[in-house]
């Protein structure tokens, strides 16, 4: 309770907080929110790039489609990405990290300098090139993102790992004979998961933008789905008389990106006291 | 210091040597059969086969990587399927714009971030703290193509006070030469309409590209000065009168800018990945957009080529890194 205390007075930290609950609420509940939930794939042609208005509170699109319920309604695809990718990078970036911190040897090594390598590498062109090798869909770019973020989880999780791999109940586990598997996973895991989980939440709000940048050069969604990144690149060839089409898709990226950035900087100053960002 | 230089060149080689592995498995290996992908989608098994013999992709992996390894040590990288030039010379060409783009968002980033940084210490946990706080998170989140749009349609389309897009403006011809650095050589050709133009055009693009590297140094500057306003020699010289500004400006801020300065390497990279998307919206002609391009068209000698060019300028950037510290920092030097 005190460590929530301390966070409730950390208020960019809070507000963040209220951010990502917002966007996962509409995530969940959009299609029961947003006023002209069918304009996720209905065109009304009589009513295309009408301006701002109370009937429809961001404009319409090219074809006449409510912007406010399709902003709302991409809400799921971006979590749903983002989700996706950063589990996935999980799930191949931990075990690698608790791996290569608990072993001393070859395989150790081995393993770093293959993510060193995927560090080096420029992210966004390797997740392009990748998306666009296996096909430009909605999965690909997520099996392309999830292939690039790894390293990050990798590298941090050996940090952790290689220095609570002389922890002394590391010996201790190691004295009443229990196999490695069992100590990585239900002793040194537990114990390296706070900064995993401020990597993730960085991670979810950093890859909700670079799936928009796929989106909006054609590498993520297809239309008609309510994509943000989507919706702006549609948006240009009506540039600069429809600036409604183009600004409010890309407020609503910056604001869901923002909010996760924000969480995890809150986080990280309740977890490492060192990396204090505000004293 | 010249033994320190050596040392951490020959660190990278395996990186480098990873590096060429893993672009090469990864292009070749993802696309079932990269000949049917080659050939299109009307190509008859015959032409299929033929591709595959031209390209050498009927070789077993081994061969076909040592084949690609001798290319890259001749630079000879192969034909783009898009221009149909060479790839060395393409990139050759358009190296320059990306390097003058990268370099003016560079400075934006420093030139601004390192003062946003003190002055956000400065006045730490008061109103101007606070904005800027928000302010470097927020330029972090923002989306490149987004920002570009909107500046775009403010500053060229509505007020029509900078250029839409492009390096130059139609009509004018660049100076031939000798650098291939437009600005450069306008200034060496003694052209200064040219040069004026040109640097109009630069503008918007570079503000695009420096955001997310502002923000970033902005926050690691004010990090690091307020870690060594709480040094005691900071204490000392204040009892003693020494001037404020001298003291924050010239000792603090010299004794703050290490971690900075690792964040200005590490940016390189990561605005040179950002080019891509800022040149392709600004149509700057420049190893971004012809990135673009060659993903879009899955012409993979190219982003083999690019990925390989991007991964040596991180690695070249490092190394340059790690000297600025030792200069900076002499306590460094010794420790290696």
């Amino acid at each position: 309770m005190l460590v929530f205390r301390k966070f409730l007075r950390d208020i960019p930290a809070v507000i963040g907080a209220a951010i990502v609950l917002l966007v996962v609420f509409l995530a969940i509940f959009g299609p029961w929110i947003a006023p002209y939930p069918q304009d996720a794939s209905a065109s009304h042609l009589l009513r295309r790039l009408r301006p701002p208005s109370l009937d429809f509170p961001f404009g319409t699109d090219n074809l006449g489609r409510d912007i406010f319920s399709r902003v709302i309604l991409g809400a799921r695809g971006a979590l749903k990405v983002s989700l996706v990718v950063v589990g996935l990078a999980m799930a191949i970036g931990v075990p690698l990290g608790l791996i290569a911190g608990y072993n001393r040897g070859w395989l150790s090594e081995a393993i770093m300098r293959v993510t060193d390598v995927f560090l080096a590498l420029p992210q966004l062109i390797l997740a392009l090139a990748l998306a666009q090798l296996m096909g430009p869909s909605v999965e690909s770019a997520m099996l392309a993102l999830s292939l690039t973020y790894w390293p990050f989880f990798t590298r941090i999780v050996h940090a952790e790992t290689a220095r609570l791999r002389n922890a002394l109940f590391v010996d201790a586990l190691q004295g009443i004979g229990a196999g490695t598997p069992r100590i990585l996973f239900l002793h040194i895991l537990p114990n390296a998961l706070s900064p995993i989980i401020v990597r993730a939440t960085i991670g979810l709000g950093f890859t909700i933008l670079v799936a928009a940048v796929l989106g909006f050069l054609g590498m993520g969604a297809t239309p008609p789905d309510p994509d943000w990144g989507l919706a702006v690149a549609q948006s240009r060839t009506y540039l600069p008389n429809a600036w409604w089409f183009a600004t409010f898709p890309g407020l609503a990226i910056l604001l869901a990106v923002l909010g996760f950035n924000l969480l995890g900087d809150g986080l990280r100053d309740l977890v490492d006291p060192r990396l204090r960002r505000s004293r | 210091m010249a033994g320190f230089v050596l040392r951490r060149m020959l660190l990278v080689l395996p990186s480098l040597f990873g590096l060429l592995v893993v672009t090469f498995l990864l292009i070749r290996t993802i696309p079932a059969d990269p000949a049917v992908a080659l050939a299109g989608d009307n190509a008859t098994p015959a032409q299929i086969a033929a591709i595959r013999e031209s390209y050498g992709l009927d070789q077993p992996l081994p061969v076909q990587f040592l084949r690609y390894l001798r290319g890259v040590a001749r630079l000879d990288f192969g034909e783009s399927q898009y221009s149909g030039r060479p790839v060395a010379l393409d990139i050759a060409q358009r190296l320059p714009a990306t390097l003058e783009l990268t370099f003016a968002a560079l400075v934006i980033a420093i030139g601004l971030g390192i003062p946003l940084g003190v002055v956000a210490a400065m006045h730490h946990n008061r109103w101007p703290d606070f904005l800027l706080r928000i302010g470097s998170v927020a330029g972090i989140a923002v989306a490149a193509f987004w920002l570009a749009i909107m500046l775009q349609m403010l500053f060229a389309m509505k007020l029509g006070w900078l250029p839409l897009r492009g390096q130059l403006s139609a009509g004018l011809t660049p100076p031939a030469g000798p650098t291939g650095f437009l600005l450069t050589d306008c200034l060496l050709a003694g052209r200064f309409d040219l040069f004026l133009d040109a640097a109009r055009h630069l503008v918007l693009p570079a503000v695009t590209l420096s955001l997310g590297g502002l923000a970033t140094i902005t926050r690691f500057t004010r990090a690091g000065v307020l870690d060594t306003l709480q040094k005691d020699f900071v204490t000392y010289e204040r009892a003693v009168g020494f001037p404020r500004g001298r003291l924050i400006w010239v000792y603090v801020l010299r004794n703050s800018v290490v971690a900075t300065v690792t964040q200005i390497g590490l940016l390189f990279g990561g605005l040179m990945a950002g080019a891509v998307v800022v040149e392709s919206i600004y149509d700057w002609p420049g190893i971004g957009s012809y990135t673009v391009q060659a993903i879009l068209t899955a012409d993979s000698k190219v982003m083999l080529a690019v990925t390989l060019l991007i991964g040596l300028i991180y690695a070249a950037v490092n190394i340059l890194t790690d000297v600025v510290h030792a200069l900076i920092d002499p306590r460094l030097r010794e420790s290696r």
